[in-house]
């Protein structure tokens, strides 16, 4: 399916290997709340999400920071097979969460914007164009099961 | 999607903020999205150099921030202020609207770079639709 260079695989792992989820995770689903806010409606159990403040402190967007990113892990260890890696994953969101499959898009943008203000100028802009193309086959993988 | 008065401070305050470096996020951002969009090389195909932080690269890159300082300070009718830029990239430049939303992309990711503590959500969210609206305002004599 996807072809990877031996260089992008080492990228992409030494990418995945200085990010700590549980710090990267709720930084980006905060963000993706914040900065489109339509996304929110998903979250209706999750209690105060009103304010940036709120949504950033929320402990229940936290841990679903962690889960989702988290699951970031499977790609990273599966990088030849992501495809069927994401199969459930994308039946999933399609068939019982309703998930618009271009959330999966706008949290790859932000997750990728956390990474690179967390890594600064060490995120140069090879390691972000492997880092986009493992993003976009993640995402494609996750709206696989869509239609 | 409208600005909103909010949303016009923050991106006033944050852009006096970045300003004293717009050289260098134009070329940081240019730089990235040749590299990581290599289809927008396509118009820069008379340039002798194309790497990351190249001569023309740098020089085109303070180019593009002189339109979005221009931008911030046309914020409140971003449409009329960019009028002559709106015809320039629809009559003679032709570059394809969907290009705006990949630089803007690559501009975000470098405001996170070089930003990173003053690059919040807040601030996030209104350069975000800043961009958006100067992509708008810059497509709107395309047709």
């Amino acid at each position: 399916m996807v072809e990877w260079t031996d260089a992008e695989k080492s990228t992409i792992s030494a990418v995945w290997g200085r990010v700590d989820i549980n710090e990267v995770g709720p930084l980006a689903l905060g963000r993706v709340l914040i900065v489109y806010p339509w996304t929110q409606r998903y979250f209706g159990s999750f209690g105060d999400v009103s304010t940036p403040a709120a949504i950033m402190g929320n402990p229940k967007v936290a841990a679903h920071g962690k889960v989702v990113c988290g699951a970031l892990d499977n790609a990273v260890k599966n990088m030849g097979n992501i495809l069927a890696t994401y199969k459930s994953l994308s039946e999933t969101h399609a068939n019982k969460l309703f998930v618009d499959p271009d959330n999966f898009r706008v949290l790859a943008d932000v997750l990728t914007i956390v990474i690179a203000a967390k890594f600064g100028a060490s995120f140069t802009p090879e390691i972000q164009a492997t880092w986009q193309k493992f993003m976009k086959v993640v995402v494609a993988a996750m709206g696989s099961r869509y239609f | 999607m409208t600005l909103t008065a909010k949303d016009k401070k923050m991106v006033k305050a944050f852009w006096a903020k970045v300003a004293g470096k717009a050289e260098d996020i134009g070329c940081d951002a240019l730089s990235r999205m040749l590299v990581v969009y290599p289809q927008t090389k396509t118009y820069f195909s008379h340039w002798k150099d194309l790497s990351p932080g190249s001569a023309p690269v740098r020089k085109h890159g303070g180019t593009i921030m002189g339109g979005i300082s221009l931008a911030v300070a046309s914020i409140d009718d971003i449409s009329a202020g960019l009028l002559s830029l709106s015809e320039l990239h629809a009559f003679q430049l032709r570059v394809d609207p969907a290009n705006f939303k990949i630089l803007s992309h690559n501009i975000l990711v470098v405001l996170a770079v070089l930003f990173p503590n003053d690059f919040n959500p807040e601030a996030h969210v209104a350069m975000d639709k800043f961009l958006a609206a100067v992509g708008r305002a810059l497509s709107e004599k395309y047709r």
